[in-house]
């Protein structure tokens, strides 16, 4: 057993509409979408292998990178391809699979991560569209084949606003599980390291064999696995570690157990105008439109796939992205506030304690995506701090990345963190600043001049 | 009613798009009367803290308020004190003559502050900015009350123009806006402001023509033993002992003495202090340092005042009373703990506090002309902020590379 982390610093986003451990089977999901840009460090526009029209079976690979051509990215389901959607310069943004009545899968081979080679692992991995799950840092890209990592790190348990619990969504899991930590053992330089929560024990990662395990106590971010890696082995300047979806790792043990690309899961569905927030079963890439339906206590609202921090705007008939697990429904917040500024006519989330809110600590509260205020200059100093677990100066890595100071982006340890944990720094801040935006173009400079 | 100026204020942001001035100011008052009805972009977050920097900027203005009533009331008291006339005059019309006294030097600072803000808002294209509420307020907080108008318009522009506007604006700044005001002030007229000299108004101001005070007319009273001076200047060129003979310990806390307006009072700073930390406006870090800062070089002093002949009245005043004579306190509370002038990271927060302590004690009590020290040691550290944050990145950054270097090995 690996040791205890209490981590003092966060905020636990406390919203309404949080999931019930129930599961809904009315939801029917017609629709399932594998979208590229879900992937960092792709081209825009993939190869494709399948055009409108042609029937798939879950497995199919969908299409390649040009420049990773060994890479495939699989049909989460049988169907056929009902659309490939395209965006500006002709950038493909969705390939979209009609999915049939019954799901047939490719028929793959079974492979025995302990006994079979290194390369045999990875070409399988390759071939059956699981590698696109391998998310490597610094930058959080696909990860790359030639170099293995140092590290692989899960992070067992969500903190995130809403996130679903992974007791509930992982049970019964257990042997895939160990089947998908098995072959990650076999890619990486060193260990396995897996998260655990220190408030909520799961079953079924607790029992893994074959990994290195820590448990971390504290408010959110402390499930992100970027501020896990801070804390366990932090990425030094050279360093390759990949993380990898507690989810997912399920997938690759179903893949090299059953020798089916089964991603079903269950998602979550929650926010304050949800009328019974629960949990669904589907597949990766399911639609949006139809889990929701007579389910929403008003029609002004917006879909966010993923949570309130990092989830993306998606339209009603988009789909989840590859790696979100949670559809957070929030009713758009475009009205005026007379004086709101200074006399909020609703309660809200805030750090700061000019707000009475801070009386109540474990208060939920019903949020919309009003700004509460306008975009300026960066002016208070310290509410980042107060947000980020780690031994990084979260403003003034943002104000080198304006500068494009490469030295000094370099020095305050760009290379140890992703969008999502800033997420909070740009929840919290007073001017209003894009946070996430600032950093993403940081590390894809960063990316550029590597 | 609400609906109705909602709609003509839309209207008239649509109107004059062209005109950016015009454009700046309906922005900027509406944005006064209604938080915009702004939505996340749907790439970030997309809900958001409710606290935004307009908010952030008027709870400073209410910890403020406190020093601001406090400051009308002791401007009528010290005039009619003066003339030795305190129990002739109530409550109300010694506020009212502070009122009618601060009243216009509030009305220029903020006329000229905002009209530079909503030009170069207007010019750049961007709504106005929330910082000027606090300078607004503090610019007259910490001049003399019969400065004269002229001058506190002409440091008020000098201040927002060369120090906020001409870095960048909000947030840009390196220096603190009211002390650059007040700076400007001291070496252009020093004859107008001082430490040491008090201020008292001899002239009548509006309230007497309103409702027919002549109660201070020329010869009616005498002014009776009055020396003129403050604590500070008492304390610097005769000691101790000769302040005490002047004000009760209790008169400096509560404020019954001459200084400038806003700090004379040290219970109506402490509250606004506490509210200001209570909220987490204000950074602790920044209070608490000074405040050691000061008190720590308060006791060499007290140690070494044997030592130095001419100093040591001064040197030798317990170390413990130098916060409550002058205006320690308030620039402990509202102006070192400006965030965008002060050192920013948590570390170099301790650092920046407790230098401006020692610095602001060796200026008020080594200086041979002018008794106070605080204006110019936040000044001073102002312009060493960033290299303290310097030091403390570059110590993150060796660590990281310390670190790499251990797992290479």
């Amino acid at each position: 057993m690996g040791r205890t982390i209490n981590l003092k610093k966060g905020y636990n986003l406390k919203i309404v509409g949080e999931p019930e451990q129930t599961l809904n089977t009315d939801v029917k999901v017609r629709t399932y979408a594998v979208k590229p840009t879900d992937f960092n460090g792709l081209s825009p526009i993939p190869k494709m292998l399948v055009q409108v029209g042609d029937e798939v079976k879950a497995g199919t690979p969908l299409f390649f990178d040009k420049k990773l051509p060994e890479i495939m990215f699989c049909s989460p389901v049988s169907g056929e391809v009902a659309e490939i959607k395209r965006g500006a310069k002709r950038a493909i943004i969705e390939v979209v699979i009609l999915a049939d009545k019954k799901n047939t899968y490719l028929k793959l081979d079974t492979i025995n991560p302990d006994n079979a080679s290194r390369e045999a692992i990875i070409e399988h991995l390759l071939k059956t569209g699981l590698w696109p799950f391998l998310r490597q840092r610094p930058f959080n890209v696909v990860a790359g084949i030639d170099e293995a990592p140092k590290a692989i790190f899960i992070s067992g348990f969500n903190t995130g606003p809403l996130a679903p619990d992974l007791n509930f969504t992982l049970k019964g899991e257990a042997a895939a599980f160990q089947t998908g930590v098995n072959v990650l053992k076999r890619l990486s330089k060193g260990k396995v390291h897996l998260s655990l929560d220190g408030a909520n024990t799961c079953d079924t990662l607790s029992n893994v064999k074959g990994v290195e395990q820590h448990t971390f106590k504290g408010k959110h971010p402390a499930g992100n696995v970027g501020i896990q890696i801070h804390h366990i082995d932090p990425i030094n300047k050279g360093d390759i570690v990949w993380t990898v979806d507690p989810q997912d790792v399920i997938t690759i043990g179903r893949v090299f157990k059953d020798g089916e690309f089964n991603t079903e899961r269950l998602y979550a569905i929650g926010g304050p105008v949800v009328k019974k927030p629960s949990y669904f079963k589907a597949f990766q890439g399911a639609a949006i439109e139809g889990i929701a339906k007579n389910n929403l206590s008003t029609d002004h609202v917006r879909y966010i796939s993923g949570d309130v921090l990092t989830g993306r705007k998606v339209d009603i008939k988009g789909h989840f992205g590859a790696f979100d697990k949670i559809l957070t429904v929030l009713e758009e917040g475009d009205k005026y506030e007379l004086f709101g500024w200074l006399l909020p006519s609703y309660p809200r989330p805030s750090i700061s304690r000019s707000f009475l809110s801070f009386l109540k600590p474990n208060k939920q509260f019903n949020v919309n995506t009003n700004s509460h205020g306008e975009h300026r200059g960066m002016v208070v100093t310290g509410a980042f701090e107060q947000v980020t677990p780690m031994d990084i100066y979260p403003m003034q890595l943002l104000k080198a990345i304006m500068a494009r100071d490469f030295d000094l982006m370099e020095g305050l340890g760009i290379y140890e963190v992703v969008e999502e944990d800033f997420a909070l720094c740009e929840f919290v801040c007073p001017s209003k600043t894009d946070v996430q935006e600032i950093l993403r173009e940081g590390l894809d400079y960063m990316r550029e001049q590597a | 009613m609400i609906q109705f100026l909602q709609n003509k204020m839309e209207q008239m942001l649509e109107a004059t798009k062209d005109k950016p001035l015009m454009h700046t100011l309906v922005d900027g008052f509406g944005s006064i009367l209604f938080a915009p009805k702004h939505v996340t972009s749907g790439d970030g977050t997309h809900i958001k803290d409710g606290m935004d920097l307009k908010r952030t900027m008027i709870f400073v203005v209410i910890a403020m308020s406190f020093c601001l009533l406090f400051g009308m009331y002791n401007i009528g008291y010290q005039h009619y004190h003066a003339f030795g006339m305190e129990n002739q005059v109530g409550f109300f019309t010694k506020f009212m003559f502070g009122f009618f006294q601060m009243l216009p030097m509030i009305i220029v600072a903020n006329l000229v502050g905002l009209a530079i803000e909503f030009y170069f808002a207007a010019k750049k294209g961007h709504s106005i900015e929330e910082g000027f509420l606090v300078s607004g307020q503090l610019i007259p907080l910490i001049m003399p009350p019969d400065l004269p108008l002229w001058m506190v318009a002409l440091a008020t522009a000098f201040a927002v123009i060369i120090a906020k506007e001409a870095f960048g604006g909000t947030g840009m700044n390196f220096l603190n806006i009211a002390l650059t005001a007040r700076v400007f002030v001291f070496f252009a007229y020093p004859t107008d402001i001082s430490g040491d000299i008090v201020w008292v108004t001899y002239d009548y101001n509006i309230l007497h023509q309103l409702f027919g005070m002549d109660l201070v007319a020329a010869g009616t009273a005498t002014v009776d033993g009055w020396t003129g001076a403050t604590p500070l200047a008492l304390a610097a060129k005769q000691g101790w002992a000769e302040v005490v003979s002047k004000y009760s310990i209790s008169d400096m806390f509560f404020g019954w003495i001459p200084g400038s307006i806003g700090e004379t009072n040290k219970v109506a700073v402490l509250i606004g202090a506490a509210f200001l930390l209570f909220t987490g406006i204000a950074s602790w870090r920044i209070m608490l340092s000074m405040l050691i800062g000061a008190l720590v070089t308060g006791l060499l002093f007290n140690l070494a005042a044997s030592s130095f002949e001419g100093l040591s009245p001064f040197l030798a005043v317990p170390f413990y009373y130098h916060l409550i004579i002058g205006s320690f306190l308030f620039a402990m509370a509202f102006m070192a703990t400006d965030p965008v002038t002060a050192s920013q990271t948590m570390t170099g927060k301790l650092i920046y506090g407790f230098l401006i302590g020692v610095v602001g004690m060796i200026v008020r009590v080594m200086n041979p002309a002018y008794p106070e020290g605080w204006m110019l040691a936040i000044l001073f550290m102002n312009v060493f902020a960033p290299l303290i944050d310097h030091y403390v990145l570059s110590a993150n950054i060796k660590r990281r590379l310390a670190r790499s270097a251990k797992a290479a090995a």
